[in-house]
């Protein structure tokens, strides 16, 4: 699937939910169900920095495409981001570059997230975004 | 009682009735999230009731104008209102003159004034200088980064685990190289009110100069200057019912005198040449430029308010709240209430086994209570607790029990989804 499909059938789960409760829920449950980062790439390199809990995020190729990893010690930050991790995680860089995400906006979740927490998911989607770049470059390179 | 000498000044009332008082905070009556807002985050600044909002447009719409210089109606009209916010604080914490008020950005740019100006001046390597582990950053960071300029050493109070500064521990620390004693008054992390009056004396025993951190004391405790022997106290208007942005530096007039300048430009001046510079007088030798005169005029409008309510009254209503909240909270299960001081103000930290506090903050904003979480920009303290941070309710006098009630109620809820 496309970044833009993933990003629609979130949009779509999403309008299953009539009030913040569901919402939170699902957001809740995804937390909890992404895996474990494993203790090595919890390093201070990988911290994002302008989130109010710790979250970290590590990224590898495999082939031509770009994968990330993310944990965070809050649970709700860690569903957001295994949302994130859902649209923008096994796909090429270039199209990771060039992403437009805007399931945020639309799943009503941008009004529910307080500045600093949007702030956070801000700089996660830049750094996904920086890695990307960076392995854009690398492949430029070669 | 220092209430009384000023215009607009009722006597105190016995009982508060706080229906009425609730009335007088527009923004207390909205719905956030489709709930009744409930405002648990007054540590970190508390809303303004109407006549500090009004005071503030009706410099605006009124008689806005630059003060000191000008010679029109207007200007003596800013002026005379401008400089009755420095008598009116002078009363509230009973100064000797208004010479000693010098007004700041807050409490932040009091301490920085008071590092820069008189640490850079009669500090010199070696000296030292004590604060506590409960310090808020604002109360770090400026003695952080004089000791390194300066070559000081910087020693800090530990505390027990309730929340408590050793004092022994204290006294230990205490020696003829202590320069400055930099102290909050009462702790916006833990709650903790802190025994000002016997750090301040034996701090003078040494003869180290001392500072206190009135942020969160000041609409919770009476405080007089002389009575305690205060060198320097630093407050922000925005915790006491005020504008944000503004607030205070009381310091005693022989150390204010002998400190220099540290912002140079307009109005702290007397003569100007491209020679030599002759400073102004207390208190404008440390206010350069034009002020933010319709927030100075505002203080006077809130400590009016806090004057009409009566201090005490407030603080009884919200030591009320407090044990009513502390209670409740402890039938919890799994919460931890961080902070356990003897002598506290209506700070209620606490911990949830196996819950991150962001998250608790998240759920409970769903249900319209605005709290705080993280580590309350302390986190020596939260590393001494080993704490990666709390959730603080913090209340003011507007706040209700039936608003406590909620937030249990959504506490459990948030529970319920987290575990
Ligand atoms: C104890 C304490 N000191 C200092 C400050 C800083 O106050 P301001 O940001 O108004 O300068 C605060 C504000 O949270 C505080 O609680």
């Amino acid at each position: 699937m496309t970044i833009k499909e993933i990003q629609e059938e979130i949009i779509e789960d999403f309008e299953l939910f009539d009030d913040w409760e569901g919402k939170y829920e699902y957001i809740i449950d995804l937390g909890k169900s992404l895996p474990k980062m494993s203790d090595e790439f919890k390093t201070e390199d990988n911290v994002i920095k302008g989130c109010q809990s710790l979250v970290w995020l590590n990224a590898y190729t495999e082939g031509d495409k770009v994968y990330f990893q993310a944990d965070s010690e809050a649970i709700i930050v860690k569903g957001l981001v295994s949302m994130l991790l859902k649209v923008l995680s096994g796909h090429k860089a270039d199209e990771i570059l060039n992403a437009d995400l805007y399931f945020i906006e639309k799943v009503g979740l941008a009004g529910h997230l307080a500045q600093t927490r949007s702030n956070g998911l801000a700089s996660m989607v830049k750094q996904m975004k920086m890695y990307a770049l960076a392995y854009t470059s690398q492949e430029l390179k070669i | 009682m220092l209430v009384g000498t000023l215009n607009n000044r009722k006597e105190a009332l016995n009982t508060l009735n706080i229906d009425n008082i609730r009335a007088e905070f527009p923004i207390l009556d909205q719905d956030i999230n489709g709930k009744k807002l409930v405002y648990f985050d007054n540590a970190a600044t508390t809303q303004k009731p109407q006549v500090v909002i009004d005071a503030i447009s009706n410099y605006y719409t009124g008689y806005n104008s630059n003060i000191h210089r000008g010679v029109h109606h207007l200007a003596e009209k800013a002026t005379s209102a401008f400089e009755l916010s420095r008598k009116t604080i002078k009363e509230f914490i009973n100064a000797e003159s208004t010479e000693e008020i010098i007004f700041t950005y807050g409490t932040t740019d009091g301490i920085n004034l008071v590092a820069q100006t008189y640490g850079r001046s009669f500090l010199k390597a070696g000296d030292e200088i004590i604060i506590s582990t409960m310090e808020h950053h604002s109360n770090i960071v400026p003695w952080q980064m004089l000791c390194e300029e300066k070559g000081c050493v910087l020693k800090v109070i530990p505390i027990n685990d309730e929340g408590d500064i050793l004092f022994d521990e204290y006294k230990k620390l205490l020696s003829e190289k202590t320069k400055i004693v930099s102290v909050v008054y009462a702790s916006n992390a833990l709650g903790t009110v802190n025994p000002i009056a016997e750090i301040i004396e034996e701090a003078h025993k040494v003869g180290a100069v001392t500072l206190v951190d009135a942020a969160q004391a000041m609409s919770h405790i009476d405080i007089d200057v002389q009575a305690l022997d205060i060198d320097f106290l630093c407050f922000s208007a925005h915790k006491l019912y005020g504008p944000t942005g503004m607030g205070a530096l009381y310091g005693k007039k022989e150390l204010l005198n002998k400190m220099p300048p540290w912002r140079g430009g307009g109005e702290m001046i007397k003569e100007v040449t491209f020679e030599k510079t002759t400073y102004n007088e207390l208190p404008y030798k440390f206010e350069a430029g034009t002020p933010n005169i319709a927030d100075v005029i505002g203080i006077t409008a809130a400590i009016d308010y806090v004057n009409k309510l009566g201090k005490k009254n407030i603080a009884d209503y919200e030591n009320e709240l407090l044990e009513y909240a502390t209670e409740r909270f402890e039938a919890i299960s799994g919460l931890k209430i961080i902070g356990r001081a003897k002598v506290k103000v209506s700070v209620l930290s606490f911990v949830i086994d196996g819950i991150h506090p962001q998250d608790i903050g998240v759920l409970l904003d769903q249900q319209g209570i605005a709290i705080r979480t993280g580590h309350h920009c302390t986190q020596p303290l939260m590393q001494r607790l080993d704490l990666v941070g709390t959730s603080r309710a913090s209340f003011a006098v507007y706040n209700t029990k039936g608003e406590i009630d909620r937030m249990v109620e959504g506490i459990e809820k948030a529970k319920r989804f987290l575990l």
